[in-house]
């Protein structure tokens, strides 16, 4: 019978996993934020298509006040 | 005595993880030298001055709040051997000069253009303050910019850094 534990095996998956926490691929930076900040960035930078796009989706949905208003939506407020 | 492997794989595993983790300039070490940051008219003299190293961006809101803060610093202490060095982090020249036109800055400014110095000192926030003493070496780290807060705060600290030699 094979025994359950082996050290070896052990010991790389501890190196492997190691490499993991010291690499960080998605990690911006704070100085490195300066495209994120942009105004280009804010989904609601057109209060006007903002509020097109909205009513599109209200009436799409049949959700009228599920896109941010007071209530959910189910008329009951 | 029995070994233990297990143990032996946990200890290597926090090795390793101690070994990935950032290392940033700490309370009491000598802090990078400022000189690869680029200056409007050279960078000023700073030995033997209390100084405040300031990473900033144009693109950073709490940055124009604290700009006429430190231009008060500068003001109040500037005689006592302080001095504000804000440095900005901004890729662009052209969003650095804008900033700096718009917002007048009492204090010395200077641009990191290739991001060398702030990559070295691991900016943990923009905006973030550095307080260094007249030895050079670094003795506060103050996050971000709230107002009031912050501004007590450093004060504080300028104030018992500028005690330490009169």
């Amino acid at each position: 019978m094979k025994p359950a534990f082996r050290p070896a095996v052990a010991i790389l998956a501890a190196l492997l996993l190691g490499g993991c926490a010291s690499f960080h691929p998605v990690r911006v930076q704070p100085w490195e934020r300066a495209k994120l900040a942009d105004e280009l960035m804010n989904p609601r930078r057109a209060p006007l298509d903002t509020a097109f796009a909205e009513h599109i989706l209200l009436s799409r949905e049949g959700s009228a006040g599920g896109a941010g208003v007071g209530g959910s939506g189910c008329g009951c407020n | 005595m029995k070994c233990k492997p297990k143990l032996g794989a946990l200890v290597l595993f926090g090795v390793v993880l101690c070994a990935g983790a950032r290392a940033d300039v700490r309370i009491g070490a000598r802090f990078p030298t400022l000189e690869t940051a680029a200056f409007t008219g050279g960078l000023p003299a700073t030995a033997g001055k209390i100084v405040l190293v300031d990473f900033w961006a144009s693109w950073c809101a709490p940055c124009r709040d604290s700009f006429p803060f430190f231009t008060r610093l500068q003001q109040d202490y500037g005689a006592r051997g302080f001095i504000v060095v804000a440095i900005s982090v901004d890729e662009k020249a052209a969003d650095f000069e804008g900033f700096v036109k718009r917002f007048k800055p009492g204090f010395a400014t200077g641009r990191d253009h290739e991001q060398r110095l702030v990559r070295e000192v691991k900016v943990p926030a923009i905006p973030t303050s550095y307080l260094i003493d007249r030895a050079g070496r670094l003795r506060s780290i103050h996050e971000g910019f709230r107002g009031k807060p912050t501004e007590t705060a450093l004060r504080k600290t300028i104030e018992a850094l500028l005690a330490e030699r009169n």
